[in-house]
């Protein structure tokens, strides 16, 4: 258990580093409306923990980069936030895009990501 | 001093989402991580919208918390390779259930933070009655 714990530990801090400092670089280089840095995160991710669970690699490694790294990297929350914001801005196409691609890219770069890593990896 | 603030924060809350899934196994359906990002919707939305309103929280701290903490509690790519996982086994219902809770719950839950933000902070900048 504590050799688990250690494994998220490790692989979360470069999780949230990155997050952060790619998210801060998106928003400088391409300002606008649409959450783009989360968006592209939250993708990125996605296909990324695919390829993971899809290469069956052995449990620890799931923890440092699956649960560690990729689950710190990518925030649900952050999603959730920049929704309503745009809802109270009355950004309604920017709100229903922004939701819509989520979702639908998300779920099917996990499911490219999980072929890609069973295939190839 | 930022960068390792938001590090210590991202870990305990990375920790605290394992230990959460630990206690809470997926027995067909995700509960655990729905819980997880629902109730951190609620908690980011009170950081940013109240937390970070008030003098004793310094900018540093809400990163800490906010991006830190809270954001690497929750997470969406598990979220992602769960419902891929659920629609590959052809348990459509659970899957279809697991993506409209997150959608409108998740959603929900960030308003509800907003909105008691909002009167918790009415009631801050209101004159005190003894």
């Amino acid at each position: 258990m504590f050799v688990n714990i250690v494994l998220v530990a490790c692989g979360a801090v470069l999780g949230v580093l990155t997050r952060l400092l790619l998210s801060n670089w998106i928003k400088r280089k391409w300002p606008m409306d649409f959450p783009l840095a989360t968006f592209l995160i939250n993708l990125t991710g996605s296909f990324l923990l695919g390829l993971l669970v899809g290469s069956g690699a052995d449990s620890h490694i799931q923890l440092l980069i699956g649960t560690g790294f990729i689950g710190s990297y990518t925030t649900f929350s952050t999603f959730k936030l920049e929704s309503i914001e745009l809802h109270l801005k009355k950004k309604h196409t920017t709100l229903f895009s922004y939701l819509g691609l989520s979702y639908v890219c998300g779920i099917l770069l996990a499911g490219l990501g999980i072929l890609l890593g069973h295939l190839y990896l | 001093m930022l960068y390792v603030l938001v590090a210590l924060f991202g870990v305990l809350g990375a920790v605290c989402r394992y230990l959460i899934s630990v206690l809470i196994p997926n027995h067909g359906f995700p509960l655990a991580t729905l819980l997880i990002n629902l109730a951190g919707s609620f908690l980011l939305a009170v950081i940013m919208k109240y937390l970070s309103r008030l003098p004793r929280f310094s900018p540093m701290l809400i990163t800490a918390i906010g991006t830190g903490f809270v954001g690497s509690f929750t997470t969406f790519s598990t979220f992602s390779v769960e419902s891929i996982q659920m629609i590959e086994k052809q348990w459509y219902g659970f899957a279809a259930l697991y993506i409209m809770i997150s959608l409108v719950g998740g959603l929900l839950a960030s308003r509800l933070g907003f909105y008691l933000s909002e009167r918790w902070l009415k009631r801050e900048e209101a004159p005190h009655v003894r």
